[in-house]
């Protein structure tokens, strides 16, 4: 109450000195869901810190991207976004619509690690605070105890536990790929993980950068190696199974009374999801974690596991000293432990004690974060969009569907030519 | 006196004439002037630069708008058909039914959903679930109820998507030529039938020499209406598949090149193809309505 009163008494003071002067700051998110709330409760901090601002959210749940196109084609974008779409950042960096954040935002707050994501061309233009872990396998603690099943270390321990669960009368796995119209991007990830597990970094870079082919064997190794796991019959439904299971449902298959699948792939937000629809699941004891193992040890410098992270970044639209002070805010620690704490997401905090999150998921995940050796970017959100956001996910939906992958590879090789 | 009056006639012309200038003619202009330029949102941003015929090159010879191309004459020829076809039965045989009103207000009811309605409607009848899940798809309950394996009926390609996405487009448009032609059938004066009839022909004479040709203004005029409908296709397309496993067509393309691609100049050059395709169907059906105006 005393703090209210503190609040009201500074709010009317600064309302008497600066009658009339609030300065708003524009936000667009596309957070409908749970995160909705945890973004106002940072919002609510950077306003109680700074009563002459006004910071007004727009939520923006569905077809974000077109609905940013067409207010940067009329002039009027929101002031700053937070988004994954790194590789649409370049193209508007090279439009100069957005605003170089070099000497005008410190990033020291920031894990050094997940700077670099939002330079481009000598610039600074996005702020990577808002991480996912994508290489993570979900299964269910009980089930393993139940069958006595261990968590596999390699690739190889990984197929012999997949034949095992499939002798046993289980499935491996549960995959959905179906995502509306950004169908095919859960099986992005999947090529991604292959690929840094198979040729390692230097390859994902080139890759990505599109320095080599679609057509490399290299990267025909990873769409097969992918594509072997539906002829083995290692995937729930097959390949029309995964093709029209929705990504945030996919993960429910483990939780069925008896389990549908036992392994889920996908980054910790989805946690979120299967809570939503199965109650009472606690964390630890119903479902786990373990990355996704090493395919070959050499793929990385000292035969650690890889990891695929992504998550949004915030980038800015408009230089106005107010909307920096919000973009500098979001790097700050109070930001990142009110998201992490109030969502079980991961932080960005550059001293953030992954001991002090009540979430074991969470504090496991924030681990593979922090001590990983070898991370990437998720490969498809840094790819033109005409790539990421087009012909990689209906690649992917043509080459499980059943088309030659030859031919699925020379069409998104010749999207890819005419697009770098 | 006349002469004097012309001024007159612009200012009742001229508001709606500027509207039309600034609404139609502007775009239109500017989309096609877009069309030569390339990728970047504004022709007057940095880095927007002239590409000459690449685009058109583009829309006549990448894979993608080949399969839209071909899927959108698929949707032209078997839709329209169907449309016109079932409308006209419809029209005919509901004549003679009891309850012709109200089975005429069900089958018109889809016509007034709105597209993407349409698609949630029909995607949920489409569903497949595996076999470990209930199918929630009526069209799969049925298919499991008899004994049959689910299909997966928006992925298998390229004949039981396209044609289950059609029959939609069908179920969305049929109402609608019904009720056109309906009208049109009831005008048809009755006395013309019993002639007929006492001068011997069966049915099907009736139907061939006197129903057709008296309904052969209606049904151009329907027939050129739906299939510039069916032409720019794009909702229940965006809803159900987004143009995946080879069930795109030209206006969902557009939307991608403009919207989640930021190419301008691509979709400029789509939209100019839609644009072209279009224009004949609309200026028979302009002629078609000002020779039946000019015939009052």
């Amino acid at each position: 109450m005393r703090k209210v009163l503190v609040i009201l008494s500074v709010l009317a003071l600064v309302g008497i000195a600066g009658f009339g002067q609030t300065k708003t700051v524009n936000v667009m998110h596309g957070w409908p869901g749970e995160q909705a709330p945890a973004f106002e409760k940072i919002v609510a901090a950077f306003e109680a810190a700074n009563p002459d601002i006004d910071v007004v959210v727009e939520i923006v749940g569905r077809d974000r991207p077109a609905v940013l196109a067409t207010r940067l084609a009329a002039g009027n974008p929101p002031d700053l976004t937070p988004h994954p779409w790194v590789g649409t950042m370049r193209q508007w960096a090279d439009a100069g619509q957005i605003v170089d954040l070099t000497g005008l935002v410190d990033t020291s707050d920031i894990n050094p690690a997940l700077v670099p994501i939002g330079e481009y061309n000598d610039g600074l233009y996005g702020l990577f605070i808002f991480p996912n872990v994508k290489s993570l396998v979900w299964y269910s603690p009980k089930e393993f105890a139940a069958n006595g099943y261990e968590i596999p270390n390699t690739w190889y321990e990984l197929q012999a536990l997949s034949e095992q669960i499939l002798a046993d009368g289980g499935v491996p796995w549960s995959i959905g790929i179906e995502s509306g119209a950004a169908s095919g991007w859960p099986g992005t990830d999947w090529i991604e993980d292959i690929v840094l597990r198979t040729s390692g970094a230097d390859v994902y870079d080139k890759w990505v950068n599109h320095e080599i082919a679609w057509t490399d064997p290299r990267i025909k190794l990873a769409f097969e190696t992918f594509g072997n796991m539906f002829d083995d019959g290692y995937v729930l439904g097959g390949p029309l199974g995964a093709l029209t299971t929705n990504f945030g449902d996919a993960a429910d298959a483990l939780f069925l009374d008896p389990p549908a699948a036992t392994f889920h792939h996908q980054a910790t937000f989805i946690q979120g999801f299967f809570n939503d629809h199965i109650e009472g699941l606690v964390a630890g004891e119903d479902y786990a974690i373990f990355p996704l193992p090493t395919i070959t040890p050499k793929a990385t410098p000292d035969g650690s596991i890889p990891l695929l992270v992504s998550g949004d970044v915030v980038t800015v639209f408009n230089n106005r000293p107010e909307v920096i002070a919000f973009a500098q805010f979001l790097t700050s620690e109070t930001a990142a432990n009110i998201w992490s704490e109030e969502l079980g997401e991961l932080s960005a905090y550059v001293d953030a004690d992954p001991a002090s999150f009540a979430n074991p998921i969470t504090r496991q995940a924030q681990e593979m974060l922090l001590s990983a050796t070898v991370s990437r970017f998720d490969g498809s959100d840094l790819m033109p969009g005409e790539i990421g956001a087009g012909a990689f996910w209906s690649g992917v939906l043509d080459y499980i569907s059943g088309i030659n992958l030859d031919t699925v590879l020379e069409v998104i090789e010749a999207a890819a030519q005419d697009a770098y | 006196m006349i002469q004097s009056r012309r001024w007159e006639a612009w200012l009742f012309v001229g508001p709606a004439l500027l509207l039309i200038l600034f609404f139609l003619a502007y775009p239109a202009i500017a989309t096609i002037i877009r069309s030569f330029f390339g990728r970047g949102t504004s022709l007057l941003g940095p880095n927007v630069e002239f590409v000459g015929l690449k685009n058109w090159r583009f829309v006549f010879t990448n894979d993608a708008m080949l399969v839209a191309l071909r899927n959108n004459a698929l949707w032209a020829g078997v839709g329209t058909t169907c449309c016109i076809g079932f409308g006209l039965l419809l029209a005919v045989l509901l004549d003679r039914v009891r309850y012709e009103r109200l089975i005429k207000s069900i089958i018109f009811v889809p016509t007034a959903i709105s597209g993407v309605g349409v698609g949630i409607i029909w995607k949920f009848m489409f569903a497949y679930r595996p076999a470990h899940l209930e199918q929630i798809g009526v069209l799969n309950a049925i298919v499991v109820a008899f004994g049959g394996e689910p299909v997966g009926w928006l992925i298998a390609r390229p004949w039981i998507n396209n044609f289950a996405l059609i029959a939609v487009g069908i179920w969305m448009f049929t109402g609608f030529c019904m009720v056109i032609l309906s009208a049109a059938y009831k005008n048809i004066p009755r006395p013309l039938f019993e002639a007929a009839r006492i001068d011997g022909a069966n049915e099907r004479h009736v139907f061939r020499h006197i129903v057709l040709p008296l309904l052969w203004p209606a049904i151009a005029v329907v027939t050129t209406t739906v299939l510039v409908m069916i032409l720019k296709i794009f909702d229940v397309i965006y809803v159900m598949t987004n143009g995946n496993f080879g069930t795109e067509v030209i206006a969902n393309r557009m939307y991608k090149e403009m919207f989640i691609f930021n190419n301008f100049g691509r979709s400029g050059a789509i939209a100019t193809v839609l644009f072209v395709l279009i224009i004949p169907f609309m200026v028979l059906n302009i002629r078609r309505f000002v020779a039946q105006e000019g015939g009052r």
